[in-house]
């Protein structure tokens, strides 16, 4: 507990008090009238009301288009559900700049939609909407899906034999039982949507800014650290209030259910109605998930032989000091690293709050976990680069720097995937090997690791993706001549020439691939009882 | 003495659910701790193995304090009450683990497995995967499990509770003859009084974290030490007593007593057999409420005016129905004054 608690104070709590300090104190005196002048400004109070909505709207939104295909996965049979799964997920473990990337290439300037009927959609909010929808959809059918397809049809059978009709029984006992898992997943999408920053900052043009693009706006280029560091403060807030709303919600779904194991629960679909919502959900699917992929992966290749792909390998004297493909590398090297961080971190503080003499001190951290999730990562990153440049702690030069942010971002997920499994290992268990004389140490190894060792490898995927498409803290603090996957594509997106678009179209698939191949391997690994990411 | 508890306590929240508690195994003893559940007998298992504190008093094993030895150090056994194997291992992995722990080679491990295995009948079982087993199979295989480090004490909780009654009842015939046969020590708990009885040199009967009676299973089931005991025994016919010489004035009118019995205001126990159904006229006046079939013999309900209800054994051919009237009459043999 120790462990976690001061990786969060050191790589998380101190840096971003440190850029906010910096940006509201002057000479010992703290300026916190700047936060009523910077909230006067009507930019921020449009800033502010745009990135609002456009959560709320992109949250009813992806729940609309998502909750069939949580029926769908949850209650319906049907070939190729597995890999099917696995493809569902893929875009949220993607990296926003790709996302962005992709969804450009349908709608946008050039894309899919402009050549064919000359339609553009990168002007409008459409294209940040449908992006979040695309993004989150994995969010809603995991949550959800996985809770419904645990729930004991049984229940609702005895419903109808209390005279309930199939409308009604489904009104009064799944959607209960359902609601906390609906609004638990809600809240992670508006969270998602609120503090969203690649695809805003890639599809948003100069017309739309979110907090989170603000933010990276007055520090990186307005340097105006003062208004940044309000805005910090503001997100900050809101974040705060949504995860206290959802650590309620979680704890309310903990109540007592009766699952049982999901491969008793599905069915072929019967009769039209059911067939109707699989097509629908099975469309919705291949247009909004699989077409701005496969858009992406088109555009990489429309250069002759490869030669998007082939130009990543050269020199360019650019932006770029290095060959942009030296960019995987680099990645795939600070992904392990965070990985490994993320996964020892996150793993210690799971077993802390997985014991069940946890206080309410350790409890209140299960949410605190989760705040990195939500304060904005262009704080983060700044902060490490003007906190962690003295010595002890004189981090600037090093490379761990940016595993360091990314693995801020992994330990959420390690500790959503293996709380439930480690809570889920009954404390007899352990109490049957210590009288059989097994150390506690030996206990661990021989009782818990063998049971939660399918949902470590989990934790560690999902840590590694993650890690991998992090760009909002990573692209201030990677270091020019080590740019990170994302981070070049950002950059290559930010220049003109229809060489530098193909090469990030192809940049951005490589990424895809790398995050969905680490993907299909861990959905064969998935548990029952995994997480709800 | 091998196991020896003195004044042993153990208090959640307030609640003494161990309330110092004396208790005494001798090597090779069978000792059944009898109770309701929420007696603390669970706990009592759990303190002696070291999975839980105890608040104040001392556990010994061979005289040995115990405070500060933890659970692994202690070499007791303890077959949990829903065996808790370990799913992810084998058969065999799971009666190998404690001998594996204390350090044993695997041929050592092999050899010990496979005898055990034998032991409770399951041989060739070794490899198979313990979801596959029955609940019967698990049982044996949680009892080797439990056996293989060879512990100097075996506790068993609530060993049969999961088992339907006639496998119950076989293992329970199994169970006395093997640690009659190893010459085990074991100290078990459990709420079924068939199952103690059966078991056990010694019974304990426990209630609200206190000892309420210690004795062999003859002389708890003749004499029960209070009314608590004789209704957790099964006995229903139980009641407030003012005893004269040979006869107890109770709200059923004078029932004879034997002639040692202690006077005064006491309790009174008349066992079913001790209720004799004579015609009407001939003695207490009842009207019969019930009737259940016990295989050798009928239980017959019956309701007296203005007093508590009585319980009645009688053979299967002249049992009376529901409705009927009747008169009873007490056996002195089969009526006991509780202290």
């Amino acid at each position: 507990m120790a462990g976690p608690a001061a990786f969060f104070a050191v790589f998380f709590a101190y840096p971003v008090a440190a850029i906010v300090a910096r940006g509201l104190e002057t000479d010992g005196t703290w300026r916190f009238g700047r936060i009523a002048e910077v909230l006067a400004q009507p930019g921020i109070r449009q800033v502010l009301w745009f990135t609002t909505w456009q959560a709320l709207v992109s949250t009813a939104l992806t729940l609309l288009i998502a909750l069939p295909g949580a029926y769908a996965f949850a209650r319906l049979d049907f070939p190729g559900k597995q890999v099917l799964r696995a493809v569902v997920t893929v875009p949220f473990v993607l990296p926003t700049v790709v996302v962005g990337t992709a969804f450009l290439a349908l709608v946008g300037r050039g894309g899919l939609l402009d050549e064919l009927w000359g339609v553009r959609l990168d002007t409008t909010v459409w294209a940040i909407l449908l992006a979040h929808v695309f993004f989150n959809y994995a969010v809603v059918v995991r949550t959800v899906g996985g809770l419904w397809s645990q729930l004991d049809p049984r229940q609702e059978e005895a419903a109808r034999m209390l005279g309930a009709s199939r409308l009604t029984a489904w009104r009064r006992v799944t959607l209960p039982a359902l609601g906390p898992a609906v609004a638990a997943a809600a809240l992670m999408v508006f969270l998602f949507t609120f503090t969203s920053f690649a695809v805003v900052q890639i599809l948003g043009g100069p017309t739309f800014s979110t907090l989170e693009v603000e933010i990276y706006r007055q520090t990186s280029q307005v340097f105006d650290l003062s208004t940044a560091a309000v805005l910090t403060l503001v997100q900050f807030a809101a974040v705060g209030a949504v995860l206290a709303v959802h650590a309620w919600t979680v704890r309310r779904r903990e109540s007592a259910l009766t699952l049982v194991d999901p491969a008793r629960t599905a069915r072929r679909p019967r009769g039209t109605g059911q067939w109707a919502l699989l097509g629908g959900v099975l469309a919705t699917i291949a247009l909004l998930l699989v077409l701005p992929l496969a858009v992406l992966v088109e555009r990489s290749l429309a250069a002759p032989g490869f030669g998007y792909y082939r130009a990543l390998t050269r020199e360019d004297g650019g932006a770029f000091l290095v060959p942009p493909i030296d960019a995987v590398g680099n990645s795939l090297r600070y992904a392990l690293a965070a990985t490994a961080i993320a996964v020892v971190i996150g793993g210690l503080a799971a077993a802390a709050l997985a014991r069940r003499d946890a206080g309410r001190l350790v409890r209140g951290f299960d949410a605190l976990l989760m705040l990195p999730l939500g304060v904005s990562a262009v704080t983060v990153g700044f902060g490490f680069l003007i906190a962690l440049d003295e010595p002890p702690l004189d981090l600037r030069s090093s490379w761990l720097l940016v595993p360091l942010a990314q693995a801020l971002v992994g330990v959420p997920f390690v500790v959503r995937t293996m709380l439930p499994v480690l809570r889920a290992v009954d404390g007899r268990l352990r109490e049957a090997a210590a009288v059989l004389g097994a150390s506690p140490w030996r206990v661990w190894r021989e009782v818990d690791l063998p049971l939660v060792r399918r949902a470590l490898l989990i934790a560690a995927g999902f840590a590694f993706a993650v890690s991998l498409g992090e760009f909002g803290a990573t692209v201030f603090i990677a270091r020019p001549d080590h740019p990170t996957l994302p981070v070049a594509v950002a950059r290559l997106l930010g220049r003109p020439g229809q060489m530098n678009y193909g090469q990030a179209m192809a940049l951005s698939t490589i990424l895809m691939v790398v995050c969905a191949v680490a993907l299909l391997v861990l959905e064969r690994l998935r548990t029952d009882r995994g997480g709800e990411f | 003495m091998l196991l020896s508890l003195r004044e042993a306590t153990v208090r959640f929240g307030g609640r003494a659910v161990l309330d110092a508690v004396d208790l005494d195994v001798a090597e090779h003893q069978v000792v059944c701790v009898l109770g309701p559940s929420g007696s603390g007998k669970s706990t009592l298992l759990r303190a002696v193995a070291g999975l839980q504190p105890l608040d104040a008093g001392r556990v010994l094993l061979d005289g040995r304090d115990q405070s500060g030895v933890p659970a692994h150090r202690r070499e007791v056994g303890l077959m949990f009450q829903d065996h808790q194997l370990f799913p992810q291992r084998d058969v065999a992995g799971n009666v190998a683990f404690g001998p594996r722990m204390r350090g044993a080679s695997r041929a050592e491990q092999h050899a010990r497995t496979a005898e055990l295995l034998d032991l409770v009948g399951l041989p060739g079982a070794a490899r198979r995967s313990v979801a596959a087993l029955s609940g019967g199979e698990q049982q044996r295989v949680a009892l080797a499990r439990a056996l293989a480090p060879r512990p100097r004490l075996l506790m068993l909780d609530e060993p049969l509770g999961q088992l339907d009654r006639s496998l119950r009842e076989r293992l329970v015939v199994e169970l006395r003859e093997l640690f009659g046969r190893l010459g085990t020590t074991v100290l078990a708990v459990t709420h079924d009084q068939g199952e103690a009885f059966a078991l056990a040199d010694r019974v304990v009967v426990m209630r609200d974290g206190r000892i309420a009676q210690s004795g062999t299973p003859l002389e708890v089931w003749q004499r029960p030490a209070d009314a608590f005991v004789a209704r957790f025994l099964g006995f229903d016919n139980v009641v407030e007593a003012t005893v004269v010489g040979e006869a107890a004035d109770t709200p059923w009118g004078k029932v004879p007593v034997p002639e040692d019995a202690p006077q005064g205001a006491r309790t009174l126990l008349v066992r079913p057999a001790g209720v004799r159904l004579v015609p009407v006229e001939e003695g207490l006046r009842c009207t019969v409420t019930a009737r259940t079939f016990r295989g050798t013999h009928v239980t017959v309900h019956l309701q007296p005016a203005g007093a508590p209800r009585l319980e009645a054994a009688c053979p299967l051919r002249s049992a009376p129905a529901p409705g009927d009237e009747t008169g009873v009459r007490f056996d002195p043999a089969e009526t006991v004054v509780l202290d």
